[in-house]
């Protein structure tokens, strides 16, 4: 029950610091470099990650869905199932895992580390308000980022699993594309991208708040970024059934 | 200057700080000491308003710096520098970046240019006895004491009125220790900064104050001029300072 209390009181405190953070996110002075650097840290420094993830997504669905789909003599339907998949799911999940595990992380422990050794403490007592100049930052390059690797993701699964497809599996090219441009809608990569602004807002929010609150030396920062990290993939799973639910039903 | 009124302040159940009041006039070096753990750091935090206190205010040039809350908190805020105990300087800084960051972070409406904040990072450190080739160098490149040093730069550097110190010489040699005190007793004659140091540091504290106070177990066991404080027969006070005096 006092776990139950404590989880609950930390989840408002989050709560509060985020509201906060919109708060300091619409203040002068507006760090435009700050964030240019946090978007080239999250976004430019996770893109070969993103990449690789992408391109071995792609390849290994488009070899799945030619077994699957062989047996009903459909195989040209293998590249419209891959990128309705990658866009609407693959894509925005795996890329918020991904960069969650590189960047939340990081994220997550040099906040901690800032606030154990009183970093924080000495921004404060400058009379720079440290959600504003550290936090905000990272939020607007993660929500920024995200839909652009969740992109970048796309296009690099859909390569794979064309490569797969039609270079491997020996599908004619004219049906492969042909069924990816009648399958497909503009409506669902902007569903996926969709779901990527709000992981991003979600991951940056779970692992700054809990890199912001670490507290208890080297030991501290460590379980605290492995909060972040377990916390932000679970938040991440479920707004994406929520999203997804609200978006098509049953 | 600084008013502390009956500042009373909890972590949990632990009942950190039990009605402490003092006052630090303008211009004076107002010494806190007392054992590990006794609360003088959280006592300081309060000062600038890292913390909140339970009950109590603390006031700060008339202003009742406990009951602000973001801008004006931060603005308030313009009138301190605070030296860490650890030195708390930015890792992903060089020195030049960190002793430059009030300059160019607190006056955002009237940024100094680029040559003015060189100029005056310069300045502070040869004030702090440190030349130009540490500029570039890390945090994590530098010495416990040149740490200090970089830190004390920093809190200089935008002349506040007010210099908080948090243990300056702990964990310094003997040279080093007595050079931080000099700085401190510079910062007062010369340049009329009021001061705070929360120190176990005996002899740094007699050779620095104006006024002192003794923090034993959430309240002040004694105040007033190191000479009283030497003279007072609180017990605590008498163990406390004997460990140095019997030295002597």
């Amino acid at each position: 029950m006092r776990r139950l209390q404590a989880a609950l009181e930390d989840f408002g405190r989050m709560i509060l610091f985020a509201l906060e953070v919109v708060a300091w996110a619409v203040r002068p002075p507006f760090r435009l470099e700050l964030v240019v650097a946090q978007m080239a840290f999250i976004g430019v420094g996770s893109a070969f990650i993103v990449g690789a993830t992408g391109l071995s997504a792609g390849m290994v669905f488009a070899l799945q869905m030619n077994y699957a789909l062989k047996q009903f003599a459909a195989e040209g339907y293998v590249g419209g199932s891959v990128a309705f998949s990658l866009a609407r799911e693959l894509s925005p999940v795996f890329t918020a895992l991904m960069v969650t595990g590189r960047a939340g992380s990081a994220i997550a422990t040099e906040l901690g580390t800032m606030r154990v050794t009183e970093q924080i403490d000495a921004m404060e007592s400058m009379a720079v308000n440290p959600i504003q100049y550290l936090v905000v930052p990272r939020i607007i390059a993660a929500i920024v980022m995200f839909p652009l690797l969740t992109m970048l993701f796309n296009v690099i699964g859909y390569a794979g699993g064309f490569v797969m497809g039609v270079y491997v599996a020996r599908i004619p090219i004219g049906p492969f594309l042909e069924h990816t441009r009648e399958f497909m809608d503009p409506a669902d990569i902007l569903h996926g991208l969709y779901k990527a602004v709000v992981f991003g807002a979600i991951v940056s929010v779970i692992t700054t708040w809990r890199g912001y609150a670490a507290a208890g030396g080297a030991k501290g920062v460590g379980e605290g970024t492995t909060r972040a990290v377990v916390m932000s993939s679970i938040a991440v799973l479920l707004a994406d059934y929520v999203i997804t639910f609200i978006s098509v039903g049953t | 200057m600084i008013e502390v009124e009956d500042l009373w302040k909890s972590f949990g159940t632990n009942q950190v700080l039990k009605g402490i009041t003092l006052s630090i006039p303008k211009g004076q070096t107002y010494v806190v000491l007392g054992g590990s753990g006794s609360g003088k750091t959280v006592l300081m935090k309060h000062v600038i308003g890292l913390f909140k206190p339970d009950r109590g205010l603390v006031r700060v040039n008339g202003v009742e710096i406990s009951r602000l809350d973001g801008k004006p908190l931060t603005d308030a805020r313009q009138l301190f520098g605070m030296v860490f105990q650890g030195a708390a300087l930015f890792d992903s800084m060089t020195v030049f970046e960190n002793v430059a960051f009030p300059l160019t972070e607190k006056g955002w409406r009237d940024r100094k240019s680029p040559d003015e904040i060189r100029a005056r990072v310069v300045e502070k450190l040869e004030v702090v006895d440190l030349g130009e080739e540490v500029l570039n160098r890390w945090p994590s490149e530098l010495s416990g004491g040149m740490r200090k040093r970089v830190a004390l730069a920093r809190a200089l550097v935008s002349d506040p009125q007010v210099v908080l110190y948090d243990e300056p010489t702990t964990g310094l040699d003997p040279i080093t220790t007595d050079y931080v005190d000099q700085m401190i007793l510079h910062a007062k004659q010369k340049l009329q900064i009021t001061s705070m140091v929360i120190s176990h540091d005996i002899a740094s504290a007699f050779k620095v104050a104006d006024r002192m106070a003794v923090l034993y177990d959430g309240h002040l066991a004694a105040e007033g001029t190191p000479e009283e404080v030497r003279r007072s027969t609180d017990p605590f006070v008498q163990r406390f300072l004997s460990t140095w005096f019997a030295k002597q």
